[in-house]
């Protein structure tokens, strides 16, 4: 049985703002089936009663003063864009007039 | 002087001649361009060299004062350098310049490195290889026809080939170890939360750490020094003081306990036999040989390929060619060969994004985008992610145990010697499946280095991997540097030559 099918690929792909088709999409499909009917193996480890790891150190709620510093200086910033009108950031048309 | 002749010398072996003002770190700039010239071409370990910022930085370094001033070191180009460009040898960073430093650029500096942008990787570190890079693979010093690891193969390649003093690499799954194993160097990965990952272009946020990858153990431990501490722009830095790690690599090793792993199946028989003759050598040592059982050990693939998909895509959900880096052009090819029937034709927004995205990332990255989504979805998240955090918790146990009863654990840092080309490119899980030894530190999150123990009959190098317990990287060094002293392994060199 297979794991994952391209439709679900396709699907998946757009949620991750990717586009895939034809060869690409069934290729990649093949390969995501491959490596998620490997990683299916985790299943048949008994983790009842386990809780889960997200992180290793023993740190929580790391706390620091509120105290206000200097950031990159605006024009910096907004220079990095692809498109800029400073201080903003230019995309394309969302909203149609 | 042939070029490389000083750049072949290890740092501590530079600090005295800088110390006693025989050379300057503009004699070490110059030889180290002119061995790029003639080598980087074959290797391409380098992705952009600059001779002239390089020049400049050289002659206002002081040749004096710290263990590392006037020391050159390679960056892996997705590490955060003030106005240098970073892509993470990809398409969709192009054109990017930092407009600030790394927390461990921020260290080098202030301990008078300088700093060599940018070193080839696998793209955003996705790959054991180099093979991902959008510029080329990086090549092994030892045979130009295989690859030198990976991700931070152009670092090791270029420690290996002598066109690197020492280098910054970073280490999610083994991206410092492997390449070091495949190079025959040094290579070390700190533990989680021991040195600051601000400015680091995040991969995996929980397995992500930087690490030095040197000529030998005291390069590494110097290097080590000066990078690690807390940083209080990462909170995951860990409050825990930094010793002087080379300092104590001549404290006896007489009497430690050295763990030796049952291991999953795979390592080559030359790997195999190098890693028993490496454990009989710390036997020599005085060491105390101690078996121990790491039963969950052969579940690291799995478990990281599910936590380190994840974390990747939602970090790389940043790349949307609005803030920062690469976007499409609106008259490209993909949206003129199918702009009806399609979600983009009806936004313009939604269409920059997938072309640029679609455009802009390689295979590899797209793969572990789509599968690091999928197991976030929903309806999947409890069956993959939630059980791949939940064994993640079972291996950390695992080495909680272990240490309790040796300092070291003692296994080979990867299954195989150097691959060639090609050889596991169209088979994502064969490639993935070479880093078996290495990932389980990264979940575990305790430091772990690959040393050279040996060559196989080609001549290729083998790596002997050796694990502490969290924070114990002074043991690790130590073990680590009583082994390299008893062995004649760092000292053999590649061929490479023009």
């Amino acid at each position: 049985m297979s794991a994952i099918t391209p439709e679900i690929v396709k699907q998946v792909a757009l949620l991750a703002r990717l586009k895939l088709e034809g060869k690409a999409l069934s290729q990649t499909a093949a390969q995501l089936d491959e490596i998620l009917t490997y990683v299916q193996r985790l299943q048949a480890v008994p983790t009842d009663g386990v809780e889960p790891t997200s992180h290793v150190l023993p740190l929580s709620n790391v706390l620091r003063e509120d105290v206000p510093q200097r950031s990159l200086p605006q024009q910096a910033v907004t220079s990095l864009a692809p498109a800029a009108q400073p201080p903003f950031v230019k995309v394309p048309k969302v909203i149609e007039s | 002087m042939p070029a490389g002749s000083l750049v072949s010398k290890t740092i501590h072996e530079l600090r005295a001649l800088l110390d006693a003002g025989t050379i300057s770190p503009s004699d070490l700039i110059e030889d180290l361009l002119a061995r790029i010239t003639q080598l980087n071409p074959k290797v391409n370990a380098y992705l952009e060299v600059n001779a002239q910022r390089l020049r400049q930085q050289a002659k206002a370094a002081s040749a004096r004062g710290g263990s590392l001033s006037g020391i050159p070191m390679t960056i892996k180009d997705n590490i955060c350098i003030t106005d240098e460009q970073t892509s993470c040898a990809s398409r969709i960073l192009k054109g990017f310049r930092s407009p600030y430093d790394a927390t461990v650029i921020e260290r080098l500096r202030r301990a008078g490195v300088v700093l060599i942008p940018r070193a080839n990787m696998d793209e955003f570190a996705f790959g054991s290889s180099t093979e991902n890079s959008a510029f080329g693979p990086a090549k092994n010093p030892w045979d130009l026809r295989r690859v030198p690891g990976g991700s931070s193969g152009g670092s090791a390649a270029a420690v290996a080939a002598d066109l690197a003093v020492a280098a910054l690499g970073s280490d999610t799954g083994g991206s410092i170890r492997q390449p070091a194993s495949f190079c025959g160097v040094v290579g070390l990965k700190p533990t989680y939360g021991r040195v600051s990952r601000y400015g680091l272009v995040a991969f995996a946020s929980s397995l992500d750490q930087i690490g030095p990858i040197a000529k030998d153990v005291r390069d590494a431990a110097t290097v080590l020094s000066v990078i690690a501490g807390h940083d209080p722009r990462d909170s995951t830095s860990a409050p825990v003081g930094v010793p002087d790690y080379a300092a104590s690599l001549e404290q006896p090793v007489k009497g430690l306990r050295v763990g030796i792993p049952a291991l999953p199946a795979g390592a080559s028989e030359e790997v195999k036999q190098a890693d028993h003759a490496a454990w009989k050598k710390f036997v020599d040592l005085g060491c105390e040989r101690v078996e121990i059982n790491l039963p969950n050990l052969h579940r690291s693939i799995e478990t990281y390929y599910i936590v380190a998909t994840a974390e990747a895509s939602s970090n790389l959900a940043r790349y949307d060619g609005v803030k920062y880096g690469w976007r499409a052009p609106s008259d490209s090819r993909l949206e003129t060969r199918d702009s009806r029937e399609s979600p983009e034709s009806e936004n313009q927004l939604l269409g920059m994004y997938l072309r640029t995205r679609t455009e802009g990332f390689g295979a590899e990255a797209k793969r572990r985008i789509l599968l690091g989504t999928y197991v976030l979805s929903q309806g999947y998240y409890d069956a993959y992610y939630l059980k791949g955090m939940k064994v993640r918790t079972l291996i950390k146990r695992d080495f909680d145990a272990a240490f309790e009863r040796c300092e070291v654990i003692v296994m080979p840092t990867a299954p195989t010697t150097a691959f060639r080309f090609g050889e596991k490119l169209q088979d994502p899980l064969q490639m993935y499946l070479s880093d078996v030894y290495t990932i389980s530190a990264n979940l575990a999150g305790i430091p772990a280095i690959s040393i050279p123990c040996g060559f196989s009959k080609e001549g290729l190098p083998i790596g002997l991997q050796l694990l502490a317990a969290p924070f114990k990287e002074d043991v690790l060094l130590r073990v680590a540097y009583a082994y390299e002293q008893a062995t004649p392994w760092h000292l053999k060199r590649p061929a490479v030559n023009i």
